[in-house]
């Protein structure tokens, strides 16, 4: 006899929210469920501090069985800086979109990461501004259509892409844990994901991993449409590696 | 808590001081700020304290990070606060409205300057409107509208109490001139003079494992229904309208057979004051009303002082144009009272000024 099929899901998600409210083959489900993987296997569920953005990233409110706070647009970095150096035996997830982490939140990122914050960041990067109908990202890609870049991102007008992990790596010390991941690969996302809150949780400094995600609703595009995006695109313009990792480096 | 000034003492101190040791005693762990003139005698004053009392102190990248790093560490369980002026202020208000949506419990103390825009780093009135009612709420905020270095102390020590007792933000509404100025000061420990501070709780990160099941919190200020923020909108207004009695404070003088009442707030109070003793020594029959809270506001008790005194004009002086006179005709709507102005947007309103205002509308 067989026993019932049993969906495992991570102890640290919130099953009263659950199914998630992301749209079908959404990137942030992917995202969220290798970070509550990642906070099950630290064994971190009573001392985490998630926080969200506003952005697609707000539906993520209630995702965990975490304390968790939603803060405004662009400003979850802040937020988790003030608790962070308020109570440094939290572990503080700020979680949010391109437009808020590279955009209306960009100065709070670049500063946070000079001063070597002690907070893990993850930016889901889905080249577009999801929650408010896929107009243009500081992450479009040169020549892709978005609702405000009808006939394709012109770099001459509004420039390149913003590559986040590049320039956070030049602000940034050695402690400092910087990596770009990409929902396409599970493992190796899981893997940065815990090395960004294992430096944090070591003390080390700024921990900030940027994955590359799916918005297929707002590319409307089908599933294979959306992978091939992912893959063939957007891991070409954007490197998917670690930038810097300061752990297992000697003494801290 | 330590004894930080001992037995009671009387220094001789800028109203910025005075800010910063009223924060140190009344038990504040965190200050997040962005320099602004004139407000920043407040950071140099606690970057020397903190260390030698284990407070903490963050210089943020702009003042909406400063005014979000203090809505962080007051959701972590801390005394945490924030100064600043002008500009900062209008910066200000996209944290301060998350903190009035999410009653979090912080403090933060206006130095006002002139406006609009940069204005000028010395003096105004002119952060009424703002402080009371910015961004894009409904004002549930706690604004005292200090006159000395005295009322800074005492409403700074009171107005962590009022944040951390009804979890509304509190602001202390001074200005560049109570900032700079000197003036004698008396420094007391609050327990000595039996205020109990209230102590500090945590909305994360708070007792108890989720592991061992414990509730997880969920802290949110969006919403995906109308009707889900009309309940809560409501019911912090119904709260806020239920304290209102007890929260409002004013001061008012010589007003039962007063034939004009001079309205003022802040530093222009002492004007009123001074200017109210004169004309009654000269036989004209002034009376002096302050609001020390501008929100909530003393509306019974200015009607009523109107009322009872039969007064025929109110004068509203102020270094604005008009931001306390559209406030409180908002809150006294129906007087028939004849409402007369000086106003003097930016700059300062001494006695003699009053004076000649009230000669000229008798
Ligand atoms: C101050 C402010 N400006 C604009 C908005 C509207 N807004 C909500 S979400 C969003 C964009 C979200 O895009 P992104 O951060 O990339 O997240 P995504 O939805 O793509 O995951 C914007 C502009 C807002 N909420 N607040
Ligand atoms: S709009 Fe895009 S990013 Fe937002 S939930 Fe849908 S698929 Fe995900
Ligand atoms: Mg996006």
């Amino acid at each position: 006899m067989n026993a019932p099929a049993v969906l495992k899901v991570p102890k640290s998600w919130y099953l009263p929210s659950k199914p998630h409210k992301f749209c079908p083959g959404c990137g942030h489900g992917i995202v969220l469920k290798a970070l509550g993987e990642v906070i099950d296997e630290l064994d971190i569920q009573d001392q985490t501090i998630f926080g969200c953005d506003i952005g697609c990233s707000l539906l993520a409110w209630d995702f965990f069985a975490c304390d968790s706070t939603q803060t405004h647009h662009g400003r979850t970095t802040p937020v988790m800086v003030g608790i962070k150096r308020s109570r440094p035996e939290l572990v503080c997830i700020g979680y949010m979109g391109d437009g808020g982490g590279y955009s209306i939140g960009s100065q709070h990122l670049v500063n946070a990461a000079v001063r070597n914050e002690k907070i893990t960041l993850i930016l889901v990067n889905n080249t577009n501004y999801g929650m408010t109908g896929g107009q243009m990202a500081p992450t479009t890609l040169p020549g892709q259509k978005t609702e405000t870049s009808p006939y394709g991102r012109d770099p001459e007008t509004t420039g390149y892409p913003t590559m986040g992990p590049e320039f956070l790596s030049e602000l940034t010390p050695d402690s400092a844990y910087i990596a770009r991941a990409s929902v396409s690969k599970y493992k190796q996302l899981k893997k940065y994901l815990k090395s960004a809150l294992r430096n944090q949780m070591e003390g080390n400094g700024f921990s900030f991993v940027e994955v590359l995600s799916t918005c297929p609703t707002n590319w409307r595009t089908n599933a294979g449409q959306t992978w091939n995006f992912v893959e063939d695109e957007m891991e070409k313009y954007f490197p998917v590696k670690e930038f810097k990792n300061p752990l297992g480096k000697g003494d801290k | 808590m330590p004894n930080i000034i001992g037995a009671s003492k009387k220094s001789f101190v800028t109203g910025n001081e005075t800010a910063a040791w009223a924060c140190l005693v009344a038990g504040a762990d965190m200050m997040f700020g962005y320099p602004i003139t004139p407000q920043n005698e407040i950071m140099h004053y606690w970057t020397r304290l903190a260390p030698k009392y284990g407070r903490g102190f963050l210089q943020t990248e702009d003042e909406l990070s400063a005014g979000f790093t203090v809505c962080g560490s007051v959701q972590s369980g801390k005394k945490a606060f924030t100064a600043t002026a002008g500009p900062g202020n209008v910066l200000m208000q996209e944290p301060f409205g998350m903190a009035e949506a999410m009653r979090l419990p912080l403090l933060a103390i206006i130095q006002q300057r002139g406006g609009p825009s940069s204005g000028t780093v010395v003096y105004s009135q002119q952060e009424v409107t703002l402080t009371t009612f910015g961004g894009n709420g409904e004002g549930m905020r706690i604004v005292y509208s200090t006159a000395s270095h005295q009322d800074i102390y005492d409403y700074i020590i009171k107005g962590f109490n009022m944040a951390w007792k009804h979890r509304f933000p509190v602001f202390i509404l001074g200005d560049g001139y109570q900032a700079k100025m000197r003036e004698p000061l008396e420094m007391y420990n609050p327990e000595d003079r039996g205020i109990e501070m209230v102590k500090p709780y945590p909305l994360i990160g708070v007792e108890g494992k989720i592991s061992a099941g414990r509730e997880p919190q969920h802290l949110n200020n969006i919403y995906s229904l109308e009707e889900e923020l009309y309940e809560v909108v409501m019911k912090v207004a119904a709260e806020y309208e239920a304290l209102e009695d007890s929260i409002v404070e004013y001061d008012e003088k010589n007003c039962d057979d007063a034939d004009i009442i001079i309205l003022s707030h802040g530093v222009v109070s002492r004007a009123a004051d001074d200017a109210v003793k004169i004309l009654r020594a000269q036989g004209i029959k002034a009376g002096y009303f302050r609001p020390i809270t501008l929100r909530p506001y003393p509306h019974k008790q200015l009607r009523n002082a109107i009322a009872k005194s039969g007064a025929k004009k109110l004068l509203i002086a102020e270094s604005a144009y008009g931001q306390l006179e559209r406030l409180t005709k908002q809150e006294i709507f129906g007087e028939t009272i004849k409402i007369e102005s000086l106003f003097r947007p930016g700059v300062g309103i001494i006695d003699y000024d009053i004076i000649n205002k009230v000669k000229s509308v008798l």
